[in-house]
């Protein structure tokens, strides 16, 4: 797929733009059932007669069931709405961000102490590819 | 007449609402952050505000993706404080001012800035951490607030021109309305960080003390600033800054910065917070 917006270059980033907030309001707004306590209680019982109960796609039921956090931005997700998800699980915002971003916990967190990322090497995609 | 005096910005990161509730702010990560809110407590203990406009974003609390209001105002005489997850924090209710608050939707719609109104909000972190800073842990939070809500989530999010404006357009209604009342305004969220994808932590100190230092030498720089720089140089996040111009065009051309405090980290962003007074 050759690049349709300019954010589109930013690497590993997901705008929620109207393309993607389209394509996830169903599993959005699940994410958002689950601030109901009796809600979050269902789910952890069982997670998929739950998923099955929202007309999302199976793609979109997978990347929740894998817990793959990145996939369920891809598939539509926004963060705000996702880390309902990580909340059930008894999992802090920064400890769903170090698994985004491929890191253990404890790097990740070292590399906060240290200032965080920085911007120089981490604006475009081609800063990636070059640097492997 | 009711007139703004001074503005108030500051990040909002949920974890620290979550330390100073759970009794950690004494400690060594989270010990800087509440010191640099030491002069800011001080100050706004002797300015004394009657009301305080905070204007904060959602973060999938009250609002979800079935209504998605780009600028809404809290008209309500009370908010409640949304459970976010984890239950809602230990804090008083936000009581509101539904008489200035009508009376600024009102006057901003007939300025052209079509502003939801709102009567049932829960607020959440984006506007209670703001207040904690400011106002540690009383019983009953010393002044009312009215919550101005900025969709800064779902994209297309406001320019920050439009929100620069908007501020404007506040400042207008509050300078109409018939009661003698001091009033801050607080610009929050912010600064640099993203929280997701491959690239979650980024922060942009050069980019965040420019910001800071722009609010004063020269805000329409900053309204210019298109959104693709914000989430490039600042984070996914960072947009949240937009906000911070909304309180900036509320205030006079000509203020001062009477306090500023930067800190990194505070779990995932970099902590901004600065106070500019109107000369008077």
């Amino acid at each position: 797929m050759g690049i349709s917006n300019p954010y589109d270059d930013i690497p590993g980033t997901f705008v929620f733009d109207v393309e993607r907030a389209r394509r996830g309001y169903h599993l959005n707004m699940f994410c958002m059932s689950l601030m109901k306590p009796e809600n979050r209680e269902e789910f952890k019982a069982d997670q998929r007669a739950t998923l099955d109960k929202w007309p999302m796609t199976e793609a979109q039921k997978q990347v929740i069931l894998d817990r793959d956090w990145n996939g369920m931005l891809e598939q539509g997700g926004n963060i705000y709405f996702t880390a309902k998800i990580a909340a059930t699980d008894g999992l802090s915002f920064q400890q769903i961000a170090a698994m985004m971003s491929g890191v253990p916990q404890p790097v990740y967190a070292k590399m906060m102490l240290d200032g965080g990322r920085p911007v120089e090497g981490n604006r475009s995609k081609s800063e990636w590819e070059n640097n492997g | 007449m009711a007139r703004i005096t001074a503005g108030i910005a500051s990040s909002h990161v949920p974890a620290i609402g979550a330390a100073l509730d759970n009794g950690k702010s004494g400690e060594p990560y989270w010990k800087p952050i509440f010191d640099g809110y030491a002069h800011a407590k001080e100050w706004i203990a002797k300015e004394k505000p009657d009301v305080c406009i905070v204007v904060y974003n959602d973060h999938a609390s009250t609002f979800s993706l079935d209504i998605i209001p780009t600028f809404a105002i809290g008209c309500a005489d009370e908010f409640g404080i949304a459970d976010e997850g984890w239950g809602p924090r230990p804090i008083p209710k936000v009581k509101g001012h539904p008489e200035l608050a009508w009376h600024i939707a009102q006057s901003a719609v007939q300025d052209e800035f079509d502003m939801t109104i709102v009567n049932r909000l829960d607020v959440d972190h984006g506007l209670t951490v703001p207040l904690s800073l400011m106002f540690g842990q009383p019983e009953e939070w010393p002044c009312p607030i009215i919550p101005v809500c900025v969709n800064v989530v779902v994209y297309p999010v406001p320019t920050g021109n439009r929100c620069y404006m908007l501020g404007k357009a506040i400042r207008t209604a509050v300078e109409s309305f018939d009661k003698d009342l001091k009033i801050v305004i607080f610009g929050t969220g912010g600064m640099s960080h993203q929280l997701q994808g491959k690239r979650a932590g980024l922060i942009n100190q050069e980019f965040d003390k420019h910001f800071l230092d722009n609010l004063t030498k020269d805000p329409i720089a900053l309204t210019k600033i298109p959104h693709l720089e914000y989430l490039v140089e600042s984070g996914s996040e960072g947009i949240e800054m937009v906000m911070w111009l909304i309180m900036r065009g509320a205030l006079n051309d000509e203020i001062d910065e009477t306090h500023r405090f930067y800190h990194v980290p505070a779990s995932n962003c970099a902590v901004g917070h600065i106070i500019l007074e109107n000369r008077r």
